[in-house]
């Protein structure tokens, strides 16, 4: 039942996100994808546990690697993402429109 | 409150955050503060982690965040906005090495829990194999992406006989591991070897793509590694890492999708025929002529009478650096009275979107920024339009020459403003090695050179 589950959700976040990606205009596709390597650093949550469950030594190895390149993934992919979006303004004098 | 429940609920909050981070990305206007609400999910999640039952030592994930933490802010700041492609490449690599070593550790735990009675369900098996399989692809794809773009090697596609035959053999060798593997996950030598191939099928992957193409094969990563980490996600049974790397493998698919329309080319077509490394045999059909050399001194009388100006931008702006003088060319031309928008197309430069942030970098405001669907219906009424290192995305051989590779890709129609300066260094092809009837048409004119000197000269001459 767990894999039906998982699998379904899944799907609807495959779903979800083409609605949402294809509303974003091509303007900032660098930004998004940037943007978006940051999200796939989620994976650090997943090594937080192999690297701090002190099961087995090669899970701990392996997970405080994993650690340390999701971390890089998370705060450098947000950081350049900000770098970039400070960066794209409107035309001078059309403030807040 | 049970930890786990807590946990599962935080997860679903950051999913949300998530979600809400790339809805706003939807604008310039608010993509800032999407990416800040992105963000929060992600800081959430990591804490809300930490207070799982099953992490007992804090030591090693203390050493991991600092090291990664130090290293993603050193790069995230120093990058130059032209090194953006290769940045994200590398990433998207660190993201697939990342799910890798997660289904490996998973692999490793869950087959010391695993009891007699109890062993390692088949479903937990695969999915562990597919974020290892297409972390490890990732990871060496991404690095050679990495290498290509930042030039550390050639860009040129590599191309040999029965390279796909090659390239189907290791997939199916890595499925015969996995399902040896399966059988008996006692014997480690076959997932050793699976892992091994796996990082062999990545480079064989980007092997043959030439740095034209790699718009499409930088979105393919990107896509590869949001699935990677939703396979992680399988494997050890978290939701949160599925909805996000399922969001990830989304976007990317999606990116990837417009930048094949972008080339008129299918997906397999960019992944397999190794673009460019065909010579054109037709060339004779081509029209050639007397190209029309240029002074900077004398493109100026030009521009200084122009209206209506529309600058093109291609890959030729990031190598010069050419975005500041660019835009202090644009103040001229608007003081002198001129119109001046900036026509975008989507494959221009080395990944999606570059050429804006390069404009942006450069504080050009992002609503002068045309994309070619705006601009080719009133491309006639433009006096100028300036190509600055663009090539291919301006070829009319894509709509006139049906021989030509490129015909049928959509292109900007540069050809058909009252006049047209290319900026180019020199008369050598563009990267797809086909020869462009433009710099031979009537009202082309070359300005040779430095693209970035020769703008900086017909700044000063506005002085």
């Amino acid at each position: 039942m767990e894999i039906v589950f998982l699998t379904f959700v899944f799907v609807l976040a495959i779903f979800l996100g083409f609605e949402l990606i294809n509303k974003v205009p091509s303007t900032l596709h660098t930004p998004l994808m940037s943007g978006s390597n940051a999200i796939s650093g989620i994976t650090l949550v997943g090594a937080l546990v192999s690297a701090g469950s002190a099961q087995q030594e090669i899970a701990t190895i392996l997970g405080t690697l994993a650690v340390a390149f999701a971390t890089i993934n998370v705060v450098g992919g947000y950081m350049v993402t900000d770098r970039m979006l400070a960066m794209f303004k409107k035309k001078e004098g059309g403030s807040g429109k | 409150m049970n930890t786990e429940i807590l946990i599962n609920l935080v997860y679903v909050v950051a999913a949300v955050l998530f979600i809400l981070g790339l809805k706003l990305l939807g604008s310039p206007a608010t993509a800032r503060k999407g990416n800040l609400v992105s963000s929060a999910g992600m800081f959430i999640a990591v804490v809300v982690t930490l207070l799982d039952q099953n992490i007992i030592e804090f030591q090693y994930i203390i050493v991991g965040i600092v090291i990664g933490t130090l290293i993603g802010a050193v790069v995230a700041r120093k990058v130059e906005m032209t090194s953006m492609p290769e940045m994200v490449a590398l990433f998207n690599g660190f993201g697939g090495l990342a799910s890798l070593f997660v289904g490996w550790a998973a692999l490793s735990i869950a087959l010391v829990t695993a009891t007699v009675i109890n062993p390692v369900s088949a479903f937990t098996l695969i999915t562990i194999f597919l974020s290892i399989l297409i972390g490890g692809l990732t990871f060496t794809g991404s690095l050679l992406a990495y290498g290509k773009l930042s030039e550390r090697i050639s860009g040129r596609p590599f191309v040999y006989s029965g390279q796909r035959i090659v390239n189907s053999a290791i997939l199916i060798a890595v499925v015969v591991c996995a399902g040896l593997f399966i059988q008996d996950p006692s014997d480690a030598n076959w997932l050793y070897l699976a892992v091994a191939l796996s990082l062999v099928l990545g480079v064989m992957f980007v092997l043959p793509i030439g740095g034209a193409d790699m718009p499409v094969v930088i979105s393919l990563l990107n896509s590869f590694s949001g699935i990677a980490a939703a396979a992680a996600g399988f494997a050890i049974g978290n939701i949160l890492l599925i909805v996000a790397g399922s969001l990830v493998g989304a976007s990317g698919i999606i990116l990837t999708n417009i930048m094949c329309k972008a080339m008129n080319r299918s997906l397999s077509n960019v992944l397999f025929s190794g673009f460019g490394a065909v010579k054109v045999s037709s060339a004779a059909e081509i029209e050639q002529g007397e190209v029309k050399p240029m002074s900077a001194e004398d493109a100026y009388y030009v521009l200084e009478a122009a209206t209506s100006v529309v600058v093109i931008p291609g890959y030729g702006m990031a190598v010069a650096q050419a975005q500041h003088v660019v835009k202090e060319l644009q103040e001229l031309l608007e003081e002198n009275g001129a119109e001046v928008v900036y026509a975008i197309h989507p494959v221009a430069g080395r990944m999606p979107g570059h050429m804006n942030v390069l404009l942006a970098e450069a504080d050009v405001p992002y609503d002068l920024l045309l994309e070619m669907d705006q601009i080719n219906p009133r491309m006639e009424t433009f006096d100028v339009a300036i190509i600055i290192g663009a090539n291919d995305v301006v070829n009319p051989a894509a709509r006139e020459i049906e021989s030509s590779p490129i015909y049928g890709m959509p292109v900007i129609n540069a050809d058909q403003a009252r006049t047209v300066f290319v900026l180019k260094r020199s008369m050598a092809s563009g990267f797809a090695g086909i020869d462009n009837p433009l710099f031979f048409k009537d009202n082309t004119r070359m300005l040779f050179g430095d693209a970035k000197e020769t703008l900086s000269n017909l700044v000063k001459s506005f002085d």
